[in-house]
């Protein structure tokens, strides 16, 4: 059954995916770039693919390089359908922007107040403007 | 969105390309910015520090050329970070062609719009650093925890692309570090357990700011119980928490500029429960930060990051004592181009001990060490967290005087009586 948890989107759109939901990342140097795949060794979603997929934070770290990263990643299609984030985060929120007027690739940026517990890892998230609604439960035996 | 945002006549202008085209894409992204953020009003800055110009791929070079194609010009004094090159030693960079004269473009395009050349990590270490109260911009995120921390310059933490808006527009969002209300702590680390050999020597900053951007990865930390810090070692503990973590700003009891302000600590009551930081965590640190062998070749050493200061260079040409780094291994010191001639002796004492100086870029953000079957040893929290992903390389993590130790030795050499056996 769908649950729709409240959002703000900061930067509004539409979009589908599997909810990965992760410690705090810095793209520049925790995801390569032509693949989407967390490769920071430190970090313990190391090996995550991120591309395609809903990334729930509570909020970004690391380097002020993100923001290329992150228009990188979605200029070659490796990067996150959504980013939902506890807090605002200009860092991650400008990559966005930028993709979007060079390229026009959307990646919806909403926050949602604890969602890192309200998200389950593995679920199915559907978002439409300032809606998130889980639409389908992680599998039982965990991702 | 929200219509809490007021724009002044200025920004107004810019935003409808009375002020030419590219005034009107940055503006755009600063109020894009002011909104996403809830911001009521935008603020001046006097200076901005552009990270942008480091290449990352096609998307920040094709955002730079578009700006300075549309006439773009900065209207503050702007400094530029690290490139992906160093212009004055380019027989060092070891990648590809066509990446190069993409990252070259990047650099010029940047140059182009009329920021300085200045290449630095470090803008704080440039003449006329930023002033106490100072609003300004920057990218860098070891450059913005100085100045707010260190400096009590005001910024938010500025990434790629809006570091060039700000600076085109001088304009920011009034919101985060740029306000008084959120630049007290929410956290106190409290390090008085350490003992004080080791809460004196430089190799505890560094970890100390790996701790804490572990624990308090957003926020505002207190440091309590450092009886004194050089701005070397605060720029160590700073560039390590901004790696681990994501701090904008820390307080030093008693050190840092803001921690001595009457009114520092009336705010509310730190938000999270206290640190006492134990000396376990300091070696859990420095093992994290290790993902080599200690016993592996050691392959190269690795200093200067974040950009080796006056004092450190100074310090590091003191330790070689005219010893040479030893055959079969490769020394790198990352400093700024302005010190190549500002301490002329000291690279050059360093130059005769067969270190090989970096200007204009860093050892872990392009191809230049060429070695990388064995070990890389650092000094800096920084290097140590970002290099294995982003070089290849495996580290090991230990004091500035271990790295020179085994420079010289030629294998790794660590000191463990420090950390207490």
């Amino acid at each position: 059954m769908a649950e729709q948890v409240e959002a703000r989107a900061v930067f509004p759109g539409a979009a589908e995916g599997r909810a990965v939901v992760i410690e705090p990342l810095s793209f520049w140097g925790g995801v390569d770039p032509g693949t989407g795949v967390v490769v920071d060794p430190h970090h313990p979603g190391f090996g995550t693919a991120l591309a395609g997929c809903v990334v729930v934070m509570a909020h970004g770290v690391g380097s002020s390089s993100s923001s290329s990263v992150l228009a990188e990643l979605l200029r070659s299609g490796s990067g996150p359908a959504a980013i939902v984030l506890e807090e605002p985060d200009a860092i991650i929120f400008i990559g966005v922007a930028v993709a979007a007027e060079l390229y026009g690739a959307a990646c919806p940026v909403l926050i949602v107040p604890g969602a890192t517990r309200a998200i389950r890892h593995g679920a199915g998230v559907a978002i439409d403007g300032a809606r998130v609604r889980v639409v389908k439960e992680p599998p039982r035996d965990g991702v | 969105m929200d219509g809490l945002l007021h724009l002044d006549a200025g920004d107004r202008e810019r935003l409808s390309g009375e002020k030419g085209e590219a005034a009107a894409i940055a503006m755009r992204f600063v109020v894009l910015l002011a909104e996403a953020v809830g911001a009521e009003r935008l603020i001046d800055v006097t200076r901005a520090h552009i990270d942008g110009c480091l290449y990352q791929g096609r998307a920040g070079l094709e955002f730079a050329e578009r700006l300075a194609a549309a006439g773009a010009q900065v209207g503050v004094p702007t400094t530029l970070n690290v490139g992906s090159l160093d212009l004055l030693h380019p027989g060092l960079y070891r990648g590809d062609a066509e990446t190069a004269r993409d990252a070259r473009s990047l650099m010029d395009a940047y140059v182009a719009m009329g920021c300085r050349p200045t290449w630095t990590c470090a803008p704080y270490q440039l003449e006329d650093p930023p002033a106490f109260g100072e609003q300004i911009a920057w990218g860098e995120s070891n450059a913005i925890v100085y100045a707010n921390s260190v400096l009590g310059a005001r910024t938010e933490r500025y990434g790629d692309f809006i570091d060039i808006c700000a600076a085109i527009t001088g304009r920011v969002p009034a919101y985060g570090l740029h306000l008084t209300e959120n630049r007290g702590a929410d956290v106190v680390v409290d390090v008085s357990r350490i003992p004080p050999p080791l809460r004196d020597r430089d190799v505890f900053f560094p970890l100390l700011g790996y701790v804490i951007g572990r624990r308090v990865p957003s926020g505002v930390p207190l440091v309590v119980g450092v009886d004194r810090a050089t701005p070397d070692q605060l720029k160590a503990l700073g560039a390590g928490a901004a790696s681990s973590g994501g701090i904008g700003l820390f307080h030093v009891a008693g050190i840092t500029p803001e921690s001595s302000l009457p009114d520092f600590g009336r705010g509310p009551e730190p938000s999270l429960p206290p640190i006492a930081v134990t000396v376990q965590m300091l070696r859990d640190a420095r093992d994290q930060l290790t993902t080599g062998r200690t016993g592996a070749a050691l392959g190269a050493v690795a200093l200067g990051t974040p950009h080796a200061s006056a004092a450190e260079l100074r310090r590091l040409a003191a330790l070689f004592d005219e010893r040479r780094v030893a055959d079969g291994v490769d020394c790198y010191v990352s400093s700024g181009r302005d010190m190549l001639t500002s301490e002329l002796r000291a690279v050059d004492e360093l130059e005769r001990a067969g270190v090989r100086i970096v200007a204009d870029t860093c050892t872990y953000v392009t191809p230049i060490i060429g070695r990388v079957d064995g070990v890389v040893m650092t000094d800096s929290a920084k290097w140590a967290y970002y290099a294995p992903a982003n070089i290849g390389v495996r580290v090991v993590f230990g004091s500035t005087e271990d790295c020179v130790a085994s420079a010289v030795a030629g294998e790794v050499v660590r000191d463990e009586e420090v950390w207490g056996g």
